[in-house]
């Protein structure tokens, strides 16, 4: 009976599949940043004064201010997925792209935050950078590396999302099969997890 | 017929998650005036924890893991459980070299 009403609308087919081939994936970006969750915390217990010393260079409020931009943002991707599965696409496409415009608007604050510190002298290979202790040192290489990586990996999800915007235009996400959109949702939802692991551990140890 | 069957319910209401989204807010409030408090040790402990709760709602409801099937839960359960395996292992490892 199932298998009959399946092939009949779709030949090959299966969500659930899809869901889990995305989490395998998501697993691997789960080691990558452990990886260097791991470098951070014992550079951490081996640095404790001067860790604590070089993030008072961060600034709370716009941390705070991109944490709520990067919450807010995976809010709108979970509600374009129930607006979808509601057969609400023009509701669905609004969500998305307010979606890639918070996921840029924290983008433009890293931007700004990133310019800061490097106008006070500190980036790689500075006379500044290079003066400081070696515990500052390690902080501001993993703040640029891990923060770095998060938002490449932003830049990569609001291109997702922006393919998947298109692809709601264009039918080929219904509100029948709309696995890609939930597997880019997925996908916006680990960064936003990663953001909030790490935004407490490099801006609120002062 | 209908749907195809992993499609039916695979969303939450739009309620639960603006619910979810003022908690995850609340917590990053919570979090920041933690920190500001000087509380030795548990800074660390609370932020993490906080951090914990945070990365649970997301998990749950908004990465749909409550409906999945169980297999799920049991594949990322079994990930994050060998993520703090790892961690655990490593960081008694280091805190014996910084006691020496």
């Amino acid at each position: 009976m199932i298998s009959q009403d399946n092939t009949a609308v779709h030949a090959h087919r299966d969500d659930i599949g899809s869901r889990m081939g995305m989490w395998l994936f998501l697993f691997t970006e789960l080691l990558l940043f452990g990886g260097l969750f791991f470098l951070y915390s014992v550079y951490r217990f081996l640095h404790q004064a001067d860790f604590h010393v070089a993030a008072k260079e961060l600034d709370i409020i716009i941390g705070t201010f991109n944490t709520a931009i990067l919450l807010t943002s995976s809010l709108t991707m979970a509600m374009s997925i129930t607006a979808m599965s509601r057969d609400n696409k023009k509701l669905s496409i609004s969500l998305q792209v307010v979606t890639i415009l918070l996921g840029i608007s924290f983008l433009i604050n890293k931007y700004f935050e990133w310019m800061t510190h490097i106008n006070h002298g500190i980036y790689p290979g500075s006379n500044d950078y290079l003066s400081m202790d070696s515990g500052r040192r390690l902080f501001f290489a993993l703040y640029y590396v891990m923060t770095g990586l998060h938002a490449l990996h932003v830049i990569v999800g609001t291109v997702l999302i922006g393919i998947m915007t298109r692809f709601t235009v264009k039918n080929v996400i219904t509100h029948d099969s709309y696995v890609k959109l939930e597997a880019a949702g997925l996908y916006w939802h680990l960064v936003d997890i990663i953001w909030i692991f790490l935004f407490p551990l490099f801006y609120l140890i002062t | 017929m209908d749907k195809h069957h992993s499609n039916i319910e695979h969303a939450h209401g739009y309620s639960i998650y603006v619910f979810v989204w003022m908690a995850l807010l609340i917590l990053t409030g919570v979090t920041v005036t933690v920190a500001g408090i000087n509380l030795g040790a548990l800074t660390i402990a609370a932020a993490l924890l906080i951090a914990s709760i945070k990365s649970y709602l997301v998990l749950t409801i908004f990465m749909h893991l409550r409906l999945e099937m169980k297999a799920f839960r049991v594949f990322v359960s079994v990930a994050i459980l060998f993520i703090i395996i790892s961690f655990f292992l490593l960081f008694s490892d280091y805190s014996f070299l910084g006691a020496r």
